[in-house]
């Protein structure tokens, strides 16, 4: 509160000089998403109004678009090959900043709203991440990479480009759906809006944020797992022993 | 049912995984095997990754071997000396295992390698099945007696130095012979997943010469021991053991194995093993299909 207080303090100036740009209120639907046992994903609503100067919506179209980042990270992509028959990992190459998860919505396909160099500043689309490759010098190749890495992401369902799903109200309602798969990494995950007229970019909103933790008996094994290996490893052998033991003894009994 | 898996960090139908483990536990008690040959490919194939599905399987396959050593023990079917020595091999192997398993993860050859020993184990394990059990098929059918298999130990290990007397194994051998033969399983159960029943038995029969009637007590002994320590390793590098698939799967498979323990009674022995070749070659059939095919996913992804 606090926080977001200091925030509309410093931004009160600014907007003051900027009477003529509109300003987006965004939200979502839930600031938290928790991973329990019954976790088979989420859909999440990301929603919100534009508040034009004078409260007047200008002439003509405007367009939105919402973004749901995960956080970055750094991965190693490896690509098959068919290599004496059977197919091996041959090539490889890094990536220093993979959103765990992307989705994207529009509320027309993104080349028709925007230019691609706005789409490459505003990293708008599957194709314009910026993923920071390294290593790879050939160009070909890194595209080769790069259009790998997203398609297999895209299937996985963690990489979505939707056109058309950002519903626009009276100019000043927007909402959209975005859908979250079971196997999104956790993290804390940001929601960007776009206000989007002529091809330009009016006003952009990236200070929502969405937490995803598991929670509960999920989180404590995961913590387990991780930081006290060695007891968890004990708990997992003996909660296999009795359970074992346990049979054999019911069914001797039947 | 759907049900979060923390480790593997995806929901699966927890149904289904019942029944997977179901179906392996028929199998495992109608033969006497632990079935983590089977476990660990059909759930790289229903989407589990590699390294869950083979850590989670171990962990399966100590609680699916626990009331089968209790019940070999009561029938003094365990030498527990011949046992300790293929368990402190076995430990060895999980250590030895851990460390091949980081290093081909690192260059990233893990799955190839995993694939590859599959193929070439079930492929040369129910080959040999296949035969053996098909000679005695046609033996039965043809009214001759089954020629019993001649009990003397491999050349190779009857050379070995430092001769120990196993009383119940009846030999008079080396413990470097089993000592190995357990580093190996160690290592095996490491990277796949299995007990290692199917190579320990004929191993135990066939290369040491040990007596068919402590054989599968035996062997069932030194997988719960080294099923055990391969958990522990599991959980210590690869953190790989999710606790929640182990638990379902071994519900199906305990239900399971006593389910197969009463089939098996009904059926004719030669017709069992010609049955679990048949299985074991289809499995090594599909995973070197499975090298050959172009797969389905050409990148793979892994965190730095």
């Amino acid at each position: 509160m606090i926080r977001l207080f200091a925030l509309l303090l410093f931004l009160l100036p600014m907007s003051a000089s900027a009477q003529n740009v509109p300003k987006l209120v965004p939200d979502v639907s839930q600031r938290q998403i928790n991973i329990q046992s019954g976790f088979t994903g989420a859909e999440m609503l990301l929603f919100g109004a534009i508040i034009y100067p004078r409260g007047v919506a200008p002439e003509g179209k405007v367009d939105v678009a919402v973004v749901l980042r995960g956080p970055a990270r750094s991965v190693t992509l490896r690509e098959k090959q068919k290599i004496a028959g059977i197919w091996v990992n041959a090539d490889s190459s890094d990536f220093r900043s993979v959103p765990a998860y992307y989705a994207i919505a529009s509320s027309r396909p993104l080349d028709q709203i925007v230019n691609s160099k706005t789409a490459a500043i505003y990293e708008l689309g599957l194709d314009r991440l910026q993923l920071s490759p390294s290593g790879e010098v050939n160009a070909a190749e890194q595209r080769r990479f790069v259009d790998g890495l997203v398609d297999l992401n895209r299937r996985n369902g963690l990489f979505r480009q939707e056109a058309g799903t950002v519903e626009i109200t009276d100019q000043v309602l927007y909402r959209a759906r975005l859908n979250i798969p079971s196997s999104v990494p956790v993290g804390v995950y940001t929601a960007e809006t776009l206000l989007i007229r002529d091809g330009r970019v009016i006003v952009a909103d990236d200070n929502v944020e969405v937490r995803i933790r598991k929670t509960g008996f999920e989180q404590l094994v995961t913590v387990l797992a991780q930081d006290y290996a060695l007891f968890y490893g004990a708990m997992a052998v003996l909660v296999s022993l009795l359970l074992g033991w346990f049979a054999g003894f019911v069914f001797n009994r039947l | 049912m759907d049900i979060y898996l923390p480790i593997a960090n995806l929901s699966v139908n927890a149904l289904v995984i019942i029944l997977l483990g179901g179906g392996v536990g028929v199998l495992s008690g109608m033969f006497g095997v632990g079935g983590g040959f089977l476990t660990t490919p059909l759930l790289i194939f229903y989407g589990i990754p590699p390294a869950v599905a083979a850590a989670s399987a171990s962990t399966q396959v100590t609680g699916a071997s626990v009331s089968g050593v209790f019940a070999h023990m009561k029938r003094g079917g365990v030498d527990f000396q011949m046992g300790g020595v293929l368990v402190v091999g076995g430990i060895f192997g999980t250590g030895a295992g851990a460390a091949i398993f980081e290093i081909l993860e690192s260059l990233g050859q893990i799955d190839t390698v995993i694939n590859i020993l599959y193929v070439l184990m079930l492929g040369s394990i129910g080959g040999l099945m296949a035969k053996e059990s098909l000679t005695s098929v046609l033996a039965v059918r043809a009214g001759k007696p089954v020629a019993a298999a001649k009990r003397r130990h491999h050349p190779l290990v009857a050379n070995l130095p430092m001769r120990w007397r196993f009383y119940r194994s009846g030999l008079y051998i080396s413990p470097i012979a089993p000592l190995i033969l357990g580093f190996i399983t160690g290592i095996m159960t490491m990277l796949l997943g299995v007990g290692g029943g199917f190579i320990m038995v004929p191993a135990m029969l066939y290369l040491l010469g040990m007596g068919a009637q402590v054989v599968v007590g035996t062997s069932l002994f030194q997988i719960l021991f080294v099923t055990m320590a391969s958990t522990m390793m599991h959980s210590l590098t690869t953190k790989a053991v999710d606790i929640v698939l182990a638990v379902f799967l071994l519900i199906g498979s305990v239900t399971g194995a006593q389910i197969g323990a009463r089939l098996a009674q009904r059926m004719r022995p030669e017709y069992l093993r010609l049955f679990l070749a048949a299985i074991v070659l289809l499995v090594a059939i599909r995973m070197a299909l499975g090298l050959g095919w172009r797969p389905d996913e050409i990148y793979t992804l892994q965190a730095l």
